[in-house]
């Protein structure tokens, strides 16, 4: 194995991905998760009840949170173009209101976004590795990315093969993983891992230690395609991996929930749950993310609501 | 059939003729080994500690024997060597506790003709009541073997809880059982009361009859012989006004059946139980001919729910 | 990797529940006969104790009050009770079920007032879980001949019933519903610190038009319970509460032959072993002991942890509490509360004090005590041994005490080693050890993998000293069924 783990070595974790057993011994040997409890537990956060200036901060940093997406096979520049305007001033009638963290988009499309965001903030996310599906060669998914990091993306969103996280073969996955983040150069690397599909929760929190030793930046829920994409207690798992995986190197790696979260109460739950179960230093774009689209309309129609007082109407924020 | 028996004061001559006729008979060539009717404490017999005995006798006031009369420290011997055997026979299988209280009974039918002497001379009925009874106590052994792997099924089950959880409530043993025997009925009363008790899986510390013992001391011996584990029945013979009072205020036991005390007695007994809150059974007056249904299975039972969430 | 400013700048708002959804009155007085009447005892104050403001005062009972109220009792239960088909009986706890839940937000609310729990407890679990009593005894009224205790089960009489301040509401709930469904009549002593729930519950009563009689609300302090406990018209006691008073009531009844069901105080063992779920468990642990300021009589107030995890645990657990919120009450973020009295609070405070002394090691996380009020910050002793005070006596408020153990034996061991034996707690993936553990624990509820869950379809009841009887599910009829 030439590709060694990011994770430093006094965490004492450089050893469990020396082979295939020392790999499979420790994911398996992470706590167990009770279903029903942490569902349990994601409920009761989400009694928690924010208001006023609470609101209004956790509204402006849900904005600041989104990378907006878009992965249609039916995207054009056209659309790229008119996402990206969007992404840099969300509302044009209030510019207090603050750009989205990036844009998400298939390859081919990164230029497109390059050209569009120049001088912005926003990153650019591009999907890579045979997205959705992650289906195809490693040589295929490596120049997949290299193609998007060559156009310009600053983020890699990458899908795990999850036929052989199921079939057990993880140090197949971590090397895959390994592999993409040396072809991401600078780039960041979020790695999905299709929880829908991984079913159960401990899965959920074997295949975040995974992505996480294996050098991902950021673990990610969804792609989007596959229902269920994020659930709270999905986001609850994989808050607790980055938290674990913190106190066990220093190193604060990132969460991105992506799929099915629309509304702005969904969105404050969330966030929350970052702040209760990881800790407040991860109420940052640089550690949180919402792969999302519709949600930042109900943002802003929200953040309409807190500042005149009167509810909001769909005409009123801008549909791309 | 109806065993109410008046404590002797009239005998009856047809009774003692029965008793007679029945009871083993020495023979004039040889002298009769007597035996010496001990306690049973632990899965052994030992004499009182306290060293005393009183006589017992029959109807006609014929001497039978001397009884060891039991003291405070004997209760204490007892209860901890019910507390000792509680672990392994509350932890039996159901299965296991039915087939030692069905040999009990296998051992009660091979000494049928024994047990008959002894109850025609502990008693005052006549020999048919006496016979009536002893095939009675016999049968209750067989009935309470029986229960024992089903009782659970009839009072327990699953719990349809508004989560996602798996409930099931089962009854259990409530632990050391302090039971002061009827007074009246010698062997089938003894029979009635230790029985279901010990079916549950309880471990107990009876007191005989204090002027009838000898039968109960006798089912003591087919008891040890039973694949009963030493120590799940502990066997005291002596005053029950002297002792229960040590078994009311005891500790490290959990439930009181007071129905060998008349219930004018019972009062300073369930006071003194209340010490440590234990569950105390102050049935009326025991019909030992009627079906003996399943309140005293229920008696000393505790019931356990246990939760555990159904996820993946 | 990035760094940050540690200061969270999420800092949530009061988001307070308006008091005034309590409808709160000047005054309270007793529910006697299908009436409101002023007690003819003391007239007390009840008081907020997050603020220690008055909210009411209350016109308490005293003895010739509960001799009138076993007598109206006495008199419905011979008269319309009697003659009210068990259908009918059913329609009326079904009525009152949903009357409760109508008027839910306004139970809660008075609640969280008079007893100092966070209204988020109040609103979902107090309040929801004793409509649900109601809703479940409804149901079987009218089926009693198929509940197992015999084809015609009688009621026994008159219940004379007295329930604690920890759950005043939710008690009232347990006491009454399987009382009336088995045809019983009732009077009802709420705790002298938090009577408002059931005189509401009273005033729901009257509204759903149930006899007069038929239910009898009485507050007031221990005189009345105990004239209650020694009146010869009452036929059956039913008490929940410390097991000193347990005992003397089981001595008053020892005396007089009424026939007794006893739910009593405990010191569970919350067990983990090293393989539990961890991030479950610690969540187990807190909701065990922290659930309602730890005012809970199965509250899991020991933990034993296996000593291979036990700083994992621990240190886990610290960071948990961290996030606990303290305050008021009607905040509907608040995880913990006030404790419910001064009274308590010194009891609570004196035992954590013996912790202290026998050298445990105290911590809690840093939190700001409201100036006024009762209270105490969710507390965790480590280093405990099984000798300690706070190891052995039942604290009712929110303190830990911290075990550990080696083998499966010696937890069970270790937990057993108690007079109590209401509930215990085991957390573990092993299926074949869950089982193993529940068997020998000797409790009346196990939770594993979970802990104070309830639910009105299940038994809940205590060994030794915890009580006797059983309250909830089919079990729970027996209590109220002649024998």
């Amino acid at each position: 194995m030439t590709i060694t783990s990011v994770a430093s070595g006094t965490s004492g974790l450089s050893d469990v991905t020396s082979d295939d057993a020392s790999l499979r011994r420790f994911l398996h040997g992470l706590p167990g998760v009770d279903q029903v409890g942490a569902e349990g537990r994601a409920v009761a956060l989400a009694t928690r009840s924010i208001k006023t200036t609470a609101k209004a901060w956790a509204i402006d940093a849900a904005i600041g949170m989104v990378d907006l997406t878009t992965l249609e096979g039916s995207d054009t520049p056209g659309k790229v173009r008119s996402l990206c305007a969007k992404a840099v001033r969300p509302d044009p009638s209030d510019p207090s209101t603050p750009p989205v963290a990036a844009v998400c988009v298939y390859p081919d499309l990164v230029a497109t976004a390059v050209q569009a965001l120049r001088g912005s903030t926003v990153q650019i996310a591009s999907v890579a590795t045979a997205f959705p599906s992650g289906r195809a060669s490693l040589q295929t998914k490596l120049a997949d990315v290299r193609d998007a990091v060559l156009a310009g993306a600053t983020e890699i969103d990458m899908v795990i093969d999850r036929g052989a996280f199921l079939a057990g073969r993880y140090l197949q996955v971590f090397d895959e993983i390994s592999a993409v983040k040396q072809a991401c150069g600078t780039a960041h690397l979020k790695v999905i891992l299709e929880t829908g599909e991984l079913v159960t929760l401990d899965s959920v929190r074997r295949a975040s230690w995974l992505a996480l030793l294996a050098g991902g930046d950021f673990v990610k829920t969804s792609t989007g395609k596959i229902s269920p994409a994020a659930t709270p207690p999905v986001a609850l798992i994989m808050l607790q991996a980055v938290r674990d995986f913190a106190a066990r190197t220093g190193e604060v790696r990132g969460v991105k929930l992506a799929g099915g979260i629309r509304t702005t109460k969904e969105a404050v739950r969330y966030l929350v749950m970052v702040n209760e179960v990881a800790g407040p230093r991860w109420l940052s774009p640089h550690s949180f993310r919402f792969g999302a689209s519709t949600l930042l309309n109900d943002l802003l129609q929200q953040r309409h609501k807190l500042t005149t007082g009167a509810y909001d109407g769909s005409d009123y924020v801008s549909i791309d | 059939m109806v065993w109410r028996h008046t404590l002797p004061s009239k005998a009856k001559v047809s009774a003692a003729k029965a008793a007679a006729k029945a009871a083993p008979v020495d023979p004039p060539a040889r002298l009769a080994v007597r035996k010496t009717y001990k306690l049973y404490i632990g899965g052994a017999f030992p004499r009182s500690e306290s060293g005393r005995s009183y006589p017992v006798t029959d109807a006609h006031g014929k001497l039978l024997a001397h009884a060891a009369q039991a003291s405070r420290k004997d209760v204490r011997d007892a209860v901890s060597a019910a507390r000792k055997a509680f672990a392994g026979w509350s932890g039996a299988t159901a299965y296991n506790r039915g087939q030692v209280l069905y040999r009990v009974a296998e051992m009660l039918e091979g000494r049928r003709e024994q047990f008959l002497a002894e109850v025609i001379a502990a008693e005052t009925g006549t020999a048919a009541d006496a016979a009536a009874q002893v095939d009675a106590a016999i049968d209750r052994w067989v009935w309470y073997a029986g229960w024992t792997d089903k009782y659970a099924q009839i009072v327990g089950g699953a719990n349809p809880v508004a989560g996602p959880y798996f409930n099931f409530s089962l009854p259990e043993p409530s632990g050391v059982v302090g039971i002061i025997a009827p007074q009246e009925s010698s062997l089938l009363g003894f029979v009635s009361v230790v029985a279901p008790a010990i079916a549950m899986g309880n471990t107990v510390v009876v007191i005989a009859s204090s002027q009838r013992p000898l039968p109960a001391v006798s089912l003591a011996e087919a008891l040890a012989t039973s694949d009963l584990p030493g120590g799940v029945v502990n066997l005291l013979t002596g005053s029950a006004a002297e002792l229960a009072p040590w078994l009311a205020s005891h500790l490290d036991v959990n439930c009181l059946d007071l129905t060998g005390i008349d219930p004018a007695d019972r009062v300073p007994l369930a006071v003194a139980a209340a010490d440590t809150v234990k569950r105390v059974f102050a049935p009326g007056p025991i019909d030992l001919a009627a079906d003996p249904g399943m309140s005293r299975l229920g008696a000393f039972v505790e019931t356990k729910t246990v939760w555990h969430p159904t996820g993946v | 990797m990035d760094t940050f400013d540690n200061a969270n700048p999420f800092q949530y708002a009061p988001a307070p529940e308006s008091r005034d959804i309590a409808r709160l009155k000047p005054s309270y007085g007793i529910y006697l006969n299908g009436e409101f009447r002023d007690g003819r005892g003391e007239a007390v104050k009840t008081i907020n104790p997050a603020t220690e403001e008055p909210l009411a005062e209350i016109a308490e009972a005293d003895a010739t009050d509960v001799d009138d109220a076993v007598s109206a009792a006495r008199a419905a239960y011979q008269g319309t009770w009697s003659r009210t088909t068990p259908a009918e009986r059913s329609k009326y706890l079904f009525r009152i079920a949903r009357a409760i839940q109508e008027r839910g937000r306004e139970l809660a609310v008075l609640e969280t007032l008079d007893n100092g729990k966070p209204i988020s407890e109040s609103r979902d679990v107090d309040i929801p879980t004793a409509a649900a009593h109601f809703f479940y005894y409804a149901g079987w009224a009218d089926k009693l001949g198929y509940a197992g205790f015999g084809p015609e089960p009688r009621p026994i009489g008159v219940a004379g019933q007295i329930i604690p301040w920890n759950f005043p509401l939710l008690m009232a709930a347990w006491k009454i519903a399987p009382a009336l469904a088995t045809g019983n009549t009732v009077v009802l002593k709420p705790a002298e610190t938090t009577p408002l729930t059931a005189i509401t519950l009273a005033e729901i009563i009257a509204e759903c038009d149930l006899p007069a009689g038929v239910v009898n609300i009485l507050p007031g302090g221990p005189s009345v319970g105990q004239a209650l406990v020694e009146h010869p018209g009452v036929d059956k006691i039913a008490f929940t509460g410390s097991t000193a008073v347990g005992k003397q009531i089981q001595k008053s009844v020892a005396v007089s032959g009424k026939r007794l069901s006893l739910e009593l105080g405990g010191k569970a063992a919350n067990i983990v072993f090293d393989d539990a779920p961890i991030d479950q468990a610690v969540e187990g642990i807190v909701n065990g002991i922290f659930f309602n300021q730890g005012h809970v009589c199965c509250a899991g107030s020991r933990l034993l942890v296996q000593e291979s995890v036990h700083e994992e645990v621990i240190a886990a657990l610290q960071e948990r509490l961290q996030t606990l919120r303290m305050g008021d009450p009607l905040d509907k973020n608040t995880d913990i509360g006030a404790i419910n009295s001064a009274a308590q609070l010194a009891r609570v405070r004196a035992l954590a004090d013996s912790g202290d002394a026998e050298g445990a090691i105290r911590w809690s996380p840093e939190c700001h005590l409201p100036d006024k009020g009762f209270w105490f910050p969710p507390t965790i002793f480590t280093g405990v041994s099984q000798a300690n005070r706070i190891a052995r006596e039942e604290i009712f408020g929110p303190v830990l005490s911290v075990l550990t153990f080696r083998t499966p034996a010696e937890a069970v061991e270790k937990a057993n080693n108690t007079p109590y034996g209401l509930s215990a707690g085991i957390w573990t993936e092993k299926g074949s050890r869950i089982l193993w553990m529940a068997n020998r624990l000797r409790a009346g509820v196990i939770w594993a993998n979970t802990f104070n869950r309830f639910d009105p379809t299940s038994p809940f009841g205590g060994y030794q000293e915890s009580g006797f009887g059983r309250e909830g599910g089919r079990h729970g009829l027996e209590a109220y069924l002649a024998q």
